[in-house]
């Protein structure tokens, strides 16, 4: 680093020539790192860039193949997690590691129960927590059980869960990837707080406009090599997109003025209960015209995976109309796509690809039955994988080799699959979830761009995304969810912040 | 990093891989032979020969290999679909029931009506038998493998029942039934070499040996390359899938059930129809058992089921005749040979694996970086 920084202590965390291989796969190529103490420092990359590879060997997860790491000025030897929380580092992890039947406290003891009776334990969580709270200002209730909070809240129980074990450095994976805008602010209030204290944050995030927004410096990796690091203030969202993917990249979505025209999609007074007898959609009408983009903005988890799944036919629903093109859509998943629906599902391991299966295999999925895939009472597999290889042609899959595992295939190439199995058979209605969720930035451009084609052509295109920046850019027309409930209609260019307001169930 | 990759060659995932595990396999039979006192290299000489170094000994070999293939494609077909069929014990023995009234009442027809008859009826009565637990599965969500294993007992005791009660001769103290007429006895192997004037040694091996290597490629055939097989995978590699394909899975669910059912029901073919020409209590003897371990050892594909239940057949017949000639490894031994086989090949199938996936891993990169 510079040399004024020599002055300042050791740096918090400082990574050298780190190199790691998976088999055939260089997951990091001799990265160094230096992390200051008392700093926010993000790492932006696409998917597969090594970023997790890297923070994974930070917290004990990997065993580094070379290369050394010190923490705090120290050599130090990180062969688990154990080591990393001694060292003083904790990891906040996208999916949170919490027991949701326990209580708050319960959670932050686990692993930390200090003894063969829990009461000493207990009382000693409760009076740490009680410290955290005024340090740090991380409310939570130490009573209540996890199952009942907030994901917002879980999360700042993560939080308090690496504290409470010392830790100096906080490394949050993908931390506002469930949360609402203004808990993604209230986030982000907190991480400046602890910065403010002299915590060290590492942050590894894609969304560049947080990286602007709360880091001091921000490192890009790029094929498991560390590209850039930058101060934040001198750099530019297209300059870090520009460094993720090695060209430039079209950030925003370019799309001409199109008249919506008729219905298409008609749903009326839709109620869906999920397994366990919830109510999950609550009365929800609305419309789809042909040549329209119609967004369903909301945090995960209010209702929108329910509301797909009822009107592409997965999911019974309790009651209401659904319509398409002026005809009830039967709940039968075969039949709606015989009614010209097309459906690009939300959860793409669950429902949309068998990842065992070859390409080609995955390329039928739902059309299985279609003549053209047929010989008699066989199904005919030279016309099937030629499908592929063309689809494959057309949505610039790579590799291109209809033979391929799809589980072999990378997230964006994965999704490019899906959308073009979907897309290619020329829906009236297309219904697309979360559509670049963990693809990377340049298929991202790519699947954009095919969504917008769709709409161009005449058909009409709901899309439902927790990326709030998706759903401006593409939709046409912006409806919020909360609860179940539609809470709010907006035009695209409404203030993220009224939508985010709708999106926490208050009134448009 | 999404994590390191796992692919290995694929002479290395369905030979190499279970080739290590069998050699352990044997590596530990020898060393509990050397326990008992008794010489590895001269058992597994003994063996060898007993399953395949005379007519007979061959004979009986591919005769219990085909009761492996069927058992072993029955669970196979459920177990792409994703249930674990433990049922084919007593869809076998159903299967048996259906065979026998089929030879029994319809034995003054001609041989080529009666076979296609008692192979339609073999499939029916297995099937029947997959039925019901397959619809309380699909419509009630109770766990095939909970009633499968029921109804094998359910099985086993309708036809003592019926074998003491309804299907005996009368005046006959003996719980089987009286011989099928000679029309309705499968030919056998060495007779129907005989006729064409090649002479082989006797045994039971009979025409349902063809009938199950038909199977073997049918289960092939229907699994990878017909749209109810692709349908049939789908459910079984993610059932999430085939709902947002549109796919029906109850639906689905019987009909995997019913044509492993069938596939279990043709045991009775080789061991009623072409062995023993009558009925008997416990003719299945575990076979529907053992098949288990057969498919999975055959990684659940119709070629390695049909090697794996070679394997299986081997051991049978030539332990049987170990067991003969050296008084200190009884039968139990046998079962011990074969339970370590399930256990190296089964249950500890990847236990060799890391260490072989990191070795290729390695000399791979070198290969490409090079």
């Amino acid at each position: 680093m510079t040399s004024d920084k020599a002055m300042a202590a050791h740096p918090a965390i400082a990574l050298a020539h780190i190199d790691k291989r998976f088999g055939p796969v260089h997951a990091n190529k001799d990265i160094s790192l230096e992390v200051e103490k008392g700093t926010i420092h993000g790492i932006v990359g696409e998917n597969g860039a090594g970023k997790s590879t890297l923070m994974s060997i930070l917290f004990g997860f990997y065993q580094a193949d070379s290369g050394d790491i010190q923490v705090d000025g120290k050599p130090t030897r990180i062969a688990s997690p154990t080591d990393a929380i001694k060292a003083g580092i904790g990891m906040v992890h996208q999916h949170f590691m919490l027991v949701g039947k326990f209580t708050v406290l319960e959670n932050i003891m686990l692993g930390a129960e200090g003894g063969f009776l829990l009461n000493s334990g207990r009382a000693k969580v409760r009076r740490e927590l009680e410290r955290l709270e005024k340090d740090y200002g991380l409310t939570v209730d130490p009573d209540a059980l996890i199952d009942d909070l907030a994901v917002g809240l879980q999360q700042r129980v993560e939080i308090l869960k690496a504290l409470y074990r010392g830790a100096e450095v906080l490394i949050l994976d993908e931390p506002t990837g469930v949360l609402t805008p203004s808990e993604a602010e209230h986030l982000f209030r907190i991480l400046r707080q602890l910065k403010d204290q002299g915590k060290t944050i590492v942050l590894i995030t894609h969304k560049l406009k947080e990286i602007m927004a709360i880091t001091d410096r921000v490192s890009v990796m790029r094929r498991g090599e560390m590209v850039a690091t930058l101060p934040t203030r001198e750099t530019s969202p297209e300059q870090l997109a520009e460094l993720m993917v090695g060209r430039r990249v079209l950030l925003r979505v370019v799309k001409a003025e199109r008249q919506p025209e008729r219905i298409v999609l008609e749903v009326k007074n839709l109620v869906v209960k999920d397994s366990a007898g919830t109510v999950k959609v609550n009365g929800v009408s609305f419309a789809v015209r042909a040549g329209e983009i119609v967004g369903i903005a909301g945090v995960a988890g209010n209702g929108q995976s329910e509301l797909l799944e009822a009107i592409t036919g997965i999911r019974p629903p309790f009651s209401g109309e659904i319509l398409l093109n002026g005809t009830p859509l039967p709940c039968d998943a075969a039949l709606a796509r015989a009614q010209k629906l097309a459906h690009v599902p939300e959860d793409r391991h669950r429902l949309g690809i068998v990842t065992s299966f070859d390409a080609c295999e995955n390329v039928i999925l739902g059309y299985h039955g279609d003549e053209i895939y047929q010989r008699g009472i066989f199904q005919d597999r030279r016309a099937i994988v030629a499908d592929t290889e063309k689809k494959m042609q057309d949505f610039d899959v790579r590799p291109q080799d209809p033979h391929l595992r799809l589980g072999l295939f990378s997230g964006g190439n994965q999704q490019k699959i899906v959308l073009a199995r979907e897309i290619e058979q020329d829906p009236d209605l297309l219904i697309v979830g979360q559509p670049t969720r963990g693809v990377d930035v340049g298929a991202i451009e790519f699947i954009h761009r095919r969504l917008i084609a769709m709409r161009d052509r005449g058909k009409a295109v709901l899309l439902v995304s927790v990326e709030l920046d998706e759903i401006r850019g593409l939709a046409d027309r912006v409806l919020v969810m909360c609860g179940g409930n539609i809470t709010g209609e907006c035009a695209p260019e409404t203030s993220e912040k009224q939508i985010g307001l709708m999106m926490a169930g208050a009134a448009a | 990093m999404s994590g390191p990759s796992r692919e290995l060659p694929r002479w290395v995932d369905i030979g190499l891989i279970p080739f290590v595990n069998l050699s352990a396999a044997f590596l530990v039979t020898g060393l509990v032979f050397l326990a008992i006192g008794e010489s590895p290299v001269d058992s597994v000489i003994i063996m060898l020969n007993g399953a395949f170094g005379y007519g007979t000994g061959l004979g009986y070999t591919l005769f219990y290999t085909t009761n492996f293939i069927f058992t072993g494609l029955a669970f196979a077909v459920a177990f792409h679909a994703g249930l674990f069929n433990i049922g084919a014990e007593g869809q076998a023995y159903l299967g048996g029931l259906g065979v026998a009234l089929v030879c029994l009442s319809l034995g003054f027809l001609p041989m080529v009506i009666i076979i296609p008859l008692a192979i339609i009826a073999a499939a029916l009565f297995g099937a029947a038998w997959a039925f019901i637990p397959a619809y309380l599965q699909a419509k009630r969500g109770s766990h095939v493998v909970i009633t499968t294993i029921m109804f094998n007992f359910i099985a086993s005791a309708l036809m003592i029942y019926l074998l003491v009660n309804v299907l005996s001769p009368k005046g006959s103290m003996n719980p089987e039934t009286r011989t099928f007429d000679p029309n309705a006895h499968l030919p056998l192997i060495h007779d129907v070499l005989a006729g064409l004037g090649m002479a082989v040694a006797r045994s039971p091996l009979n025409l349902s040996f063809i009938w199950a290597l038909v199977c073997a490629v049918a289960v092939w055939l229907l699994l990878w390359h017909t749209t109810l097989g692709y349908q049939l995978r789908v459910l079984g590699a993610n059932p999430s899938a085939a709902a947002y394909a549109g796919m029906k899975p109850q639906r689905l669910i019987v009909i995997a059930m019913m044509i492993s059912g069938g596939l279990a029901g043709f045991l009775a073919l080789n061991e009623i129809m072409g062995a023993s020409n009558r009925l008997l209590l416990q003719f299945t003897a575990g076979y529907g058992f053992v098949g288990i371990a057969v498919a999975l050892m055959g990684r659940s594909h119709p070629f390695g089921i049909v090697l794996s239940a070679l394997l299986f057949g081997a051991l049978y017949q030539g332990g049987a005749d170990l067991s003969f000639e050296k008084p200190t490894i009884t039968r139990d031994m046998i079962v011990v040979v074969q339970g370590l086989i399930i256990l190296f090949a089964g249950a500890l199938e990847h236990m060799f694996r890391p260490q072989i996936a990191r070795f290729f891993a390695s000399s791979w990169f070198k290969a490409k970086e090079a």
